[in-house]
């Protein structure tokens, strides 16, 4: 037994450790944000053409296109619009919309919470899901309810998104009339997207913590408790299922930048005004500008998302260390 | 950014008999070989089986149901959708399977040079890749595919670049494994230059690994041609990509919601039957990973 001193300088210590990591993780986003920003604005450089003049339509004036060239520093060579992007961006600037001179972060910051809300909910289903799915399979393996759920999550993962919406559609709110068919507003719009949004995210997860948990049973320790004689129920749920979630809590990172850009699509299903369908509006509208700042706002998101993912592994599995 | 995990690599080219037999064993492998087998006679042959020719328009007969003369009905211009599907099976088998092949040999490229060379080259080469992989799914090719401007050849780009880093990734850990294996030192004490015993010895060893991550991009990579097609940055109407049906049978999905139905099930038995085979592959290949 550590005695009440010791406890208290293990925690300090480790607390220490922990923030050591945060930091030294946090630096390295650094470099990964500032190289998402330069493909973001390389972006413009593969346009065949010249984008101002495609973004202006063939109605410009020359003078127009000049002018416009000049205000978003198109005229400039691309490292020093990259300086300059960065710079405004740090500032919290995105520039102006080609098409409404609208800045693009008012544009991001009215769609945002619509996505963010699609998304939540989304996510809230893919884990309430798909991780009881994942632990009744590993729970009794090649049963029938094993098999149906193996399948089902095979099935999730083959089916296109924006097809499983429109079925939905079809099914729920044509045939049944049980949600509305398209837009945002009560709890009964947010079902359908989130619900089609999710269904790959819970076939993973249920993958996932299928095999994972399936690992974890082989383990010494879990052996150790059955020989202790703990019932098979409490071994799943305390012993097993908590270091099984580790791959779990990564997949999860990575559903979510699955998420973010399948909202592109749900949202042009569902016309959910959020920032997928921007993102969609913005192509068709040419308005590169506006197409830029989401991107990049959603790489963003994920990138930040992934951080986070990183840092809590050492909060569900003690066993990680921050060293 | 999370590491995904590590690539398992147990190369051993002795062992492809039992391999075969592992693989033959697997039920589910078995019905993805099939499927995809049977996708590439479709695509193939047709001409040969199609009733009809996927690009006439009959005013007369616009949005039929499923009958004996239109076994899966006809579309908002009245043509053939049985017709269309098999036509369509080509693009996605085009549009995948090219993809898919020039991210395997670019990525595989630089995986195997980072993975060989290691130090500041594999440095630089492993970052570029992680920055291809901090887009989220679907961003990346929609930010080039919206660049370069829709049509067949953009999409195939754009796919093709998404999956570079997941080959990189996946062959370097695969070169990384095998390089300090005891034939590879062998080879390399026998004074053999370095691009020969990446020839000889390395790039064989990983085909395997390669293989089955193949198998499983070719799925997702119908998937993104879908998504982009039906996003409108992809295949273009009227080509009969299945996601192009799909996109323009949406708004009659009230009416006649088999244009836009029908074809999603294509898409999903597609990507069923490579990720069924991928799966598959994997499990003979790597006996660690067997299902119990």
């Amino acid at each position: 037994m550590l005695s009440p001193f010791l406890s208290f300088t293990k925690v300090i210590y480790e607390g220490d450790m922990v923030l050591t990591y945060l930091i030294r993780r946090l630096l390295l986003t650094i470099p990964i944000v500032l190289g998402v920003i330069f493909i973001v604005a390389l972006s413009l450089e593969l346009i065949p053409g010249d984008p101002v003049a495609l973004m202006l339509g063939e109605f410009a004036s020359p003078e127009l296109i000049a002018e416009t060239k000049a205000s978003l520093d198109l005229d400039k060579p691309l490292w020093q619009r990259y300086v300059l992007y960065v710079a405004d961006l740090a500032q919290g600037d995105l520039g102006r919309s080609i098409k409404d001179n609208r800045r693009v972060v008012d544009a991001i910051g009215e769609t945002l919470p619509a996505t963010l809300q699609l998304a939540g909910a989304a996510i809230a289903i893919a884990v309430l899901l798909g991780v009881p799915l994942g632990v009744a399979s590993a729970a009794r393996p090649n049963s029938v309810l094993d098999n149906f759920v193996r399948v089902l999550s095979l099935a999730g993962l083959s089916m296109p998104v924006f097809w499983t919406g429109l079925v939905f559609i079809v099914v729920f709110s044509v045939e049944l009339g049980w949600f509305p068919v398209a837009g945002r507003g009560t709890w009964r719009h947010v079902v359908l997207p989130a619900t089609t949004l999710a269904l790959p995210s819970v076939a993973i997860l249920a993958r996932m913590t299928r095999s994972s948990l399936l690992d974890v049973l082989q383990e010494d320790y879990v052996r150790t408790a059955r020989a202790k004689g703990i019932g098979e129920r409490l071994i799943l749920y305390k012993h097993g299922l908590r270091s099984a979630l580790i791959p779990v809590v990564t997949a999860l990172g990575l559903q979510l930048g699955q998420m973010l850009g399948g909202a592109v699509l749900t949202e042009t299903v569902f016309a959910w005004p959020g920032l997928g369908r921007l993102t969609v509006f913005a192509i068709f509208n040419r308005d590169f500008i506006l197409v830029q700042g989401v991107v990049l706002v959603l790489a963003l998101i994920y990138v930040f998302v992934n951080l986070l993912v990183d840092v809590s592994y050492g909060l569900i599995d003690p066993r990680v260390s921050y060293q | 950014m999370t590491q995904a995990a590590a690539a398992k690599t147990s190369p051993r080219s002795s062992q492809q008999p039992s391999a075969w037999r592992r693989f033959r064993r697997n039920q589910l492998g078995v019905v993805g070989a099939i499927i995809v087998l049977t996708l590439l006679i479709l695509a193939i042959f047709a001409p040969q089986l199609a009733p009809y020719d996927p690009s006439v328009q009959s005013l007369l007969q616009r949005r039929q149901p499923p009958s004996g003369e239109f076994w899966l009905g006809t579309d908002e211009f009245g043509r053939d959708i049985f017709s269309r599907l098999l036509f369509g099976t080509r693009f996605t088998l085009l549009i995948s399977i090219t993809s898919v092949s020039i991210g395997l040999v670019i990525g595989s490229v630089l995986g195997i040079i980072a993975g060989y060379v290691g130090g500041l080259t594999s440095g630089v080469i492993m970052r570029l890749m992680d920055l291809l992989l901090a887009f989220p799914y679907l961003l990346l090719a929609i930010i080039i595919v919206s660049a370069l401007g829709p049509g067949v050849r953009n999409t195939i780009i754009a796919i093709g670049i998404w999956t570079v880093p997941a080959f990189a990734r996946v062959s370097r850990g695969a070169v990384a494994s095998i390089r300090e294996r005891d034939f590879v030192q062998a080879a390399k004490a026998l004074g053999n230059q370095r691009p020969r015993i990446i020839w000889r010895h390395i790039l064989p060893n990983t085909l395997a690994t390669l293989l089955v991550y193949a198998s499983l991009y070719l799925a997702y990579a119908i998937l993104m041609e879908s998504a982009l097609s039906f996003l409108g940055l992809g295949v273009q109407p009227p080509t009969p990509s299945w996601a192009v049906m799909i996109s323009s049978g949406r708004n009659y999905i009230t009416s006649a919601p088999h244009i836009a139905t029908i074809p999603g099930i294509a898409i999903a038995v597609a990507v069923l039957g490579f990720n069924l085979l991928g799966d598959a592959l994997r499990d003979a290949l790597d006996p660690r990973t067997m299902p119990r």
